[in-house]
């Protein structure tokens, strides 16, 4: 195996997107994504079955896309990598059990890995920006995952700083989206209708944000109570007969998820006296999140690092950049021995390391 | 050399000669965990025939019926392994695996009825039977084989309430016969036997027969009503799925 500059494949199947990778050392190669969204559309949110059923359609297709694009064949890979976890069970072991039997047809060694690091490990693959720093504070927020994470080293020490107690804020910006009657997936949707709105309008709560949270949920975050708040103020609305602002609510229903996501994640800087903060996960695709984001961050003296958003979003390329770093610092291959574990956690960079 | 896959109720591996010799067989009886032990078990079914990767010349894929998560993880495996040797892969109904193994049974033995009534195997109707979950069988109606030696289906997978086969049965005058295993290498010989014969047999779509099982989100829920429940520490539910076939 070329330890110097593998070439890896990675397989991410965790949850509505297909994602296919292909990357030399830290150089990219491939980033083929086929999406299952429009599916999930009249559903207002990702069916699990349906989900699986997509992956298990577009896997073959997207592995010969990828190797098209990327003008490599198979047989030069160094290794196939996948992810073992967290998201949703069935929808990975389809990835899974791709992986495995392709790295076992071509007799290569096989790394199972976890997809929230491969969300930093995307960074890596951004040739503008300069080496990643450590430690550095990650933010991850997509509508699967919201967490915030302290990462001294990419392959060895990931530690989980908190999470989201009930939804993800992808999930909150579809639940809200929907309840303003707007379609799926709600981040762009509530971006559209914040436009002509104002995000000072509307007082919703920020969660877990009080002062008695602090000593158990410092770094963890609450988007339910948001997303109740939200409904019980167009209801309220319309009982008395009033239009409905929608631009308002949007505005303002952002504004508070954004100031909770920064505020938690410029705190998690300033107590550990990291000035690096990385973002990644699809609703960093959201502009106003990275607006506020950089603003405050410079205010802070905190840098931000934020990969091209087709590299936030859920992708295989980050699956192959984290494994090609665990190859590169001589990790060994994983077993055969593994299945999907939906609730991985962080510290788990890679999953059934072989001995 | 013929790779067979199928994890439509355990997990089989298998390893057959294009003239139908057994090379290897390698199976889980787990009803769930395929994605964990697909791995292993391709690995042993080629250590144990002495074969290697890229002896493999097509690759035969169980494509179900079966409950979906654990059928997935054949087909993903059997399409990706193909891929990676450059070779096809053939589709196969996974209870024609079950069905070629009782005729050839019968067929050597020339004696079914012992085993279960039969005068003359050729000429009577049988189910496969499996269990699809959710107080569902599967099934699929043969009557002996064909000149190319396969199963003759004589009616395609369908799905039917537990309570109800006995009925469908009696109606299609056909014999029960359960099976908890799909025997890989009956599928990969099935595979031989159509390659041979210059006929596909199976769906290339996984064999589901049930639509993708979920609940439309309702209109908004009303809040206000649900204040005092959520206050207690309800929470407002999200649209759920249902667990896994
Ligand atoms: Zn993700």
């Amino acid at each position: 195996m070329n330890r110097a500059e593998p070439l890896v494949l990675g397989i991410e199947t965790s949850c509505d997107e297909t994602g296919i990778g292909i990357v030399r050392g830290r150089t990219l190669l491939s980033n083929t994504i086929a999406s299952s969204m429009d599916e999930h559309a009249r559903y207002g949110g990702v069916v699990p079955e349906v989900a699986a059923r997509a992956h298990l359609e577009a896997l073959q297709p997207s592995i010969e896309a990828a190797l098209t694009e990327s003008g490599v064949a198979l047989t030069d890979l160094d290794a196939v990598a996948v992810t073992s976890g967290p998201g949703l069970a069935g929808a990975l072991m389809v990835g899974i059990g791709a992986a495995k039997a392709l790295a076992v047809s071509l007799e290569k060694p096989l790394y199972a890995v976890n997809h929230l690091v491969g969300h930093i490990a995307a960074d890596i693959l951004d040739t503008d920006a300069p080496p990643l720093e450590y430690p550095t504070v990650a933010l991850l927020v997509s509508g699967g995952h919201t967490s915030l994470l302290l990462v001294r080293d990419l392959t060895t020490d990931v530690e989980l700083l908190g999470e989201t107690m009930d939804d993800a804020a992808g999930e909150a910006f579809d639940k809200v989206a929907r309840l303003l009657g707007l379609p799926y997936p709600g981040g762009p949707e509530i971006d559209r209708a914040a436009a002509s709105g104002d995000q000072k309008a509307i007082p919703f709560p920020r969660g877990l944000s009080r002062a008695s949270d602090m000593a158990a949920h410092r770094y963890d975050f609450s988007f339910s109570g948001l997303k109740t708040a939200v409904a019980r103020w167009v209801e309220l609305r319309e009982a008395a007969g009033e239009p409905v602002p929608v631009g308002d609510v949007a505005a303002s229903f952002r504004e508070a998820v954004v100031d909770v996501l920064v505020t938690k994640a410029l705190a998690a800087c300033r107590d550990h006296g990291v000035p690096r903060l990385l973002l990644g996960g699809g609703v960093i695709a959201n502009r106003r999140l990275r607006d506020v984001a950089l603003e405050r961050a410079e205010a802070e003296g905190v840098t931000v690092r934020i990969p091209p958003l087709s590299l936030c979003t859920d992708n295989g390329a980050m699956i192959a950049a984290l494994t090609s770093e665990l190859i590169m610092s001589g990790r060994a291959p994983s077993t055969l021995e593994f299945g999907a574990d939906s609730t991985l956690p962080v510290t788990e960079i890679q999953v059934a390391e072989s001995r | 050399m013929i790779l067979g896959i199928d994890t439509s109720l355990g997990s089989a591996v298998a390893v057959v000669e294009p003239d139908g010799v057994i090379r290897s067989e390698a199976s889980s009886p787990d009803p769930r965990g395929h994605a964990e032990v697909i791995g292993t078990l391709l690995e042993r079914a080629l250590v144990e025939a002495s074969v290697k990767p890229s002896d493999i010349t097509h690759v035969a894929a169980g494509m179900g019926p079966g409950p979906f998560t654990g059928l997935r993880v054949g087909i993903a495996a059997a399409r990706t392994f193909a891929l990676g040797r450059g070779v096809p892969v053939i589709p196969v109904v996974s209870h024609d695996a079950v069905a070629l193994e009782l005729l050839l049974h019968s067929a050597l033995t020339a004696d079914w009825g012992s085993a279960g009534g039969y005068a003359n195997p050729d000429d009577e109707t049988f189910a496969v039977v499996t269990d699809a979950r959710r107080r569902e069988f599967a099934y699929t109606l043969y009557r002996g084989l064909d000149d190319d030696g396969l199963p003759v289906r004589v009616a395609e997978p369908a799905l039917v309430p537990r309570d109800d086969l006995e009925a469908a049965l009696v109606q299609a005058s056909a014999e029960r016969r359960d099976a908890d295993r799909i025997p890989a290498a009956m599928l990969a010989l099935a595979a031989a036997r159509s390659l041979a014969a210059g006929r596909s047999i199976g769906s290339v779509d996984a064999l589901y027969l049930r639509a993708p099982d979920v609940t439309l989100p309702h209109a908004p829920k009303r809040v206000n009503l649900a204040a005092s429940a959520e206050r207690s520490g309800g929470r407002a539910p999200a649209p759920r799925q249902r667990g896994d076939a």
